[in-house]
């Protein structure tokens, strides 16, 4: 997190939580898809769920599906674009609970026959916070080149991917483990200063333990 | 980032410098990118920042709503003595030489962003017309060079996370007071070191802005950024202003700059659900609130 965080970003108005916060979260809910969603059910609590037209947060999370930065002009017809490329969205507003921060969202994007569920935050002036994703209590803020692996719940796993990252020199700035039950699936969040290149993420996606490994972009400083 | 305004004025006086130079530095201390592109980014912003404020000022734009546009040329033409339809004008206006410039580029960039336009989030979109306000006139009234700019947005990017940290940057979160007040202290400290104040009257200048500020509601006619959002970017950049003369005539606020921030973020906290950016309370629960909302965006009076 930056300065440059703060005074910014560069953004199409009008509100950086309920329009370019909103997008970031779209973009993290379609990385995790690994494209342009075909499909995707929108929940909007709080602020998000009373206000989102008004405040263009219907056209955000069409752009940050579609791929779009923050500034991107298009982001003004981004429902339309939508319909384009294919992408079905349906939003509702939904009560995410007492206690969960005004402007939250929850994303269900389909691509491929692929799912992925995300929930996540916009906490003001374009910084979000992601929660949940698949049902996994995570906590990122897009602040790093991230890598989402899932793996079966065996010994060796970390060993394995930290020791893939060691011998090319990649440089783990950050590493999380966590599994909902013993025994299950377990989720490696591994982030990264640097974007994590094709052949490394391919030798990763080669282990036979793994489900899936999916990179999330850095979205600030 | 820093903490605390504490911490920020005791490093700027330890290492005898200016508050931009350690909050550069330890923004350099954290992330990938070096002091040129740091540099390079702000001055890509500062350019945002002036075409927005150019675009408003033709005047030509209106919001998807129809309820915001055209304010900021109108006021300025007045401003000049050209009339366009105000009272009095010729007699120039009683916001100054200063202010007046101040409050057209206030009006302008909020007008584009209600627009969808292109803008700098400084801390956030609905507080996007205060710092382009200030630094763009002080560029014009008082002659600051661009680089004296870019310091100036540093300063301001550091007492921004200050606020992150202590309070919020968020309406939703903090009602308007996190949100306009943010921006007008973030560009009171800034405008306190361009004009040579020592880094303690940084300090004093954001709790001198945000003590004005306190308690301000969030409160926007159908959730849009558009009413009151509009013309309370221009209240907090007066407020700012004020508080940073206040400030550079060496008068000190009693309360340090962290402890306003703290109150600051508590009465955020207690704020209701309404007055917190849901467009259920204050100004957007009005009557005529609620007809305006309904004409825009359809429905029926609740």
């Amino acid at each position: 997190m930056s300065i440059l965080d703060i005074i910014g970003p560069e953004m199409v108005g009008p509100s950086s939580s309920h329009t370019a916060g909103a997008l970031r979260l779209a973009r993290v809910a379609r990385s995790l898809v690994g494209g342009t969603p075909e499909r995707a059910r929108v929940g909007l609590h709080g602020s998000f769920g009373k206000t989102y037209k008004g405040h263009g947060t219907d056209r955000a999370v069409a752009a940050g599906l579609l791929g779009f930065e923050p500034d991107d002009p298009r982001i003004v017809a981004a429902l339309h674009l939508a319909g384009k490329e294919g992408l079905e969205l349906h939003f509702e507003e939904a009560n995410l609970g007492e206690k969960m921060h005004p402007n939250t969202l929850r994303i269900v994007a389909e691509r491929s026959g692929e799912e992925a569920e995300l929930l996540g935050s916009s906490v003001g002036g374009g910084f979000i916070e992601v929660s949940r994703i698949d049902g996994y209590p995570v906590l990122l803020h897009g602040e790093y080149h991230t890598l989402m692996v899932v793996a079966d719940d065996i010994p060796g796993t970390v060993a394995a991917v930290t020791q893939l990252f060691a011998e090319r020199s990649v440089n783990l700035a950050y590493m999380e483990v966590r599994r909902k039950r013993k025994g299950e699936r377990a989720l490696m969040i591994l982030q990264f200063d640097q974007p994590l290149d094709a052949t490394a993420l391919a030798e990763i996606r080669a282990f036979p333990w793994l489900h899936s490994a999916r990179p999330i972009p850095k979205l600030v400083q | 980032m820093f903490g605390s305004m504490a911490e920020m004025v005791q490093r700027a006086r330890d290492a005898g410098t200016s508050c931009w130079r350690v909050v550069l530095d330890e923004d350099l201390s954290q992330i990938t990118l070096g002091e040129d592109e740091v540099l390079g980014t702000l001055r890509s912003r500062l350019a945002t920042m002036r075409e927005a404020v150019a675009l408003g000022l033709e005047g030509k734009t209106t919001s998807l709503s129809g309820l915001s546009g055209g304010g900021a040329h109108r006021f300025r033409d007045w401003s000049r003595g050209a009339g366009g339809g105000g009272e009095g004008g010729e007699r120039g206006p009683l916001s100054g030489p200063f202010c007046a410039p101040m409050i057209a580029r206030a009006l302008a960039t909020m007008e584009i962003n209600a627009a969808m336009g292109r803008i700098v989030a400084s801390p956030t979109a609905g507080s996007a017309g205060i710092l382009p306000a200030i630094f763009l006139t002080l560029e014009e009234v008082r002659g600051i060079d661009e680089e004296t700019l870019l310091r100036g947005l540093i300063t301001a990017g550091g007492i921004g996370g200050v606020f992150r940290a202590r309070a919020s940057l968020s309406g939703a979160e903090g009602g308007c007071q996190a949100e306009t007040g943010s921006a007008a202290a973030m560009a009171a400290g800034a405008v306190v070191e361009m004009l040579g104040g020592a880094p303690a009257m940084v300090s004093e200048a954001v709790s001198f802005t945000i003590q004005g500020m306190l308690g301000l509601i969030c409160d926007p006619l159908g959730g849009l950024v558009e009413i009151p959002c509009i013309t309370r970017n221009v209240s907090a950049a007066m407020q700012a202003v004020a508080a940073a003369d206040m400030a550079l005539a060496g008068l000190t606020f009693p309360i340090p700059a962290d402890e306003v921030l703290d109150v600051m973020g508590e009465i955020g906290r207690e704020l209701p659900e309404r007055y917190r950016e849901t467009g259920l309370g204050g100004l957007a629960a009005t009557p005529t609130g609620q007809l305006l909302k309904i004409q825009v965006m359809g429905g029926e009076l609740a």
